[in-house]
């Protein structure tokens, strides 16, 4: 019983990562491509844009660090599985 | 099988208080950073050392970003964005010196660091608005608002606290499972990627600060546009 636990765990943390960074992953390159579209168009303002991109990537990148954090929850901090 | 990065094991204990390994780099990198800085500012000249020099342009580094982010005067904000940014740059790239774990890869550092934050967004709230001024930022656009402002104020202060955390979790822990697979000179563009990673994560954790502190003061303030920047 505590071994199948532990397997659909590893199992889930796996999938929590990988469906977890596809959105992410989407909207990272949706904003840099917006971003690089901007600085082209516009290259004096390239500093403001790259702050701001920065913090808007590191703003998406937490949806995906949120799915690495439930996956070593699961492996690792497993209430069922002890 | 790598341990835990959710647990700390203590290293010693002095009386009843364990003290963890986090712990331990933290008072060494506070040591570096305040024996540093007051070595230096012993002897402020106008005709400055290369030193001084190096300090002078941080803080009008600092000046400008706290100017350009929260559009106020810098001088109240600068010890406290200038420590947070100094102290987190400095612990993430700690890793570096071996066998040192970046104390920002364990949830409690930076859960100080989130605790902190939210505390100067009320204080500095407080303190410009008064009580009952920042108390109605919370009524902004609508009173029906007020639940989810106070639960914003919570999940961005977690959300601030997880992100430091995982970023500098998971180059701590990629690094261990290539370490554990292969050999001694496969982890280096990983460990050359964390310090990126570290360098920019700093930098997103003092923006965010003074984007949160900044909101607190601009939501007073009805009659300037509100903040650009702010979530």
């Amino acid at each position: 019983m505590n071994n199948a636990i532990q397997m659909i765990s590893i199992f889930a943390a796996a999938m929590a990562v990988s469906f977890g960074a596809i959105g992410p992953a989407l909207g990272e390159g949706r904003a840099v491509a917006a971003a690089m579209d901007a600085i082209a168009r516009q290259p004096e303002s390239a500093g403001t844009i790259s702050r701001t991109l920065f913090v808007g990537l590191a703003m998406i990148e937490t949806m995906a660090i949120y799915a690495l954090v439930i996956a070593l929850l699961v492996l690792f901090a497993n209430p069922f599985a002890k | 099988m790598t341990h835990s990065p959710l647990q700390t094991v203590p290293l010693f204990t002095i009386g009843p208080v364990p003290v963890t390994e986090p712990v331990l780099v933290t008072w060494g990198i506070m040591a570096v950073l305040v024996l540093f800085s007051a070595a230096v500012t012993r002897r402020l000249t106008l005709a400055p050392s290369t030193a001084q020099t190096v300090l002078e342009s941080f803080v009008s580094v600092f000046d400008d970003q706290i100017r350009g982010t929260m559009q106020v005067d810098p001088a109240p904000y600068r010890a406290l964005i200038g420590t947070i940014f100094i102290f987190i740059l400095v612990a993430n790239w700690s890793s570096l010196v071996p066998g040192i774990e970046a104390p920002t890869a364990h949830l409690e550092t930076d859960a100080a660091f989130g605790l902190i934050v939210f505390g100067a967004t009320i204080f500095y709230g407080v303190r410009t608005l008064g009580l009952a001024g920042y108390l109605a930022t919370f009524t902004r656009p609508t009173w029906v608002m007020i639940p989810l402002n106070i639960v914003e104020q919570i999940t961005r202060t977690f959300s601030l606290i997880v992100r430091l955390f995982g970023n500098m979790m998971s180059g701590v822990f990629i690094g261990a499972i290539v370490l554990s697979l292969a050999g001694l000179f496969v982890p280096i563009p990983f460990m050359a990627l964390d310090v990126l990673t570290g360098a920019i994560q700093a930098y997103i954790f003092t923006v965010l600060a003074m984007v949160y502190i900044g909101a607190a003061l601009a939501e007073g303030r009805q009659d300037s546009p509100v903040n650009p920047e702010r979530k």
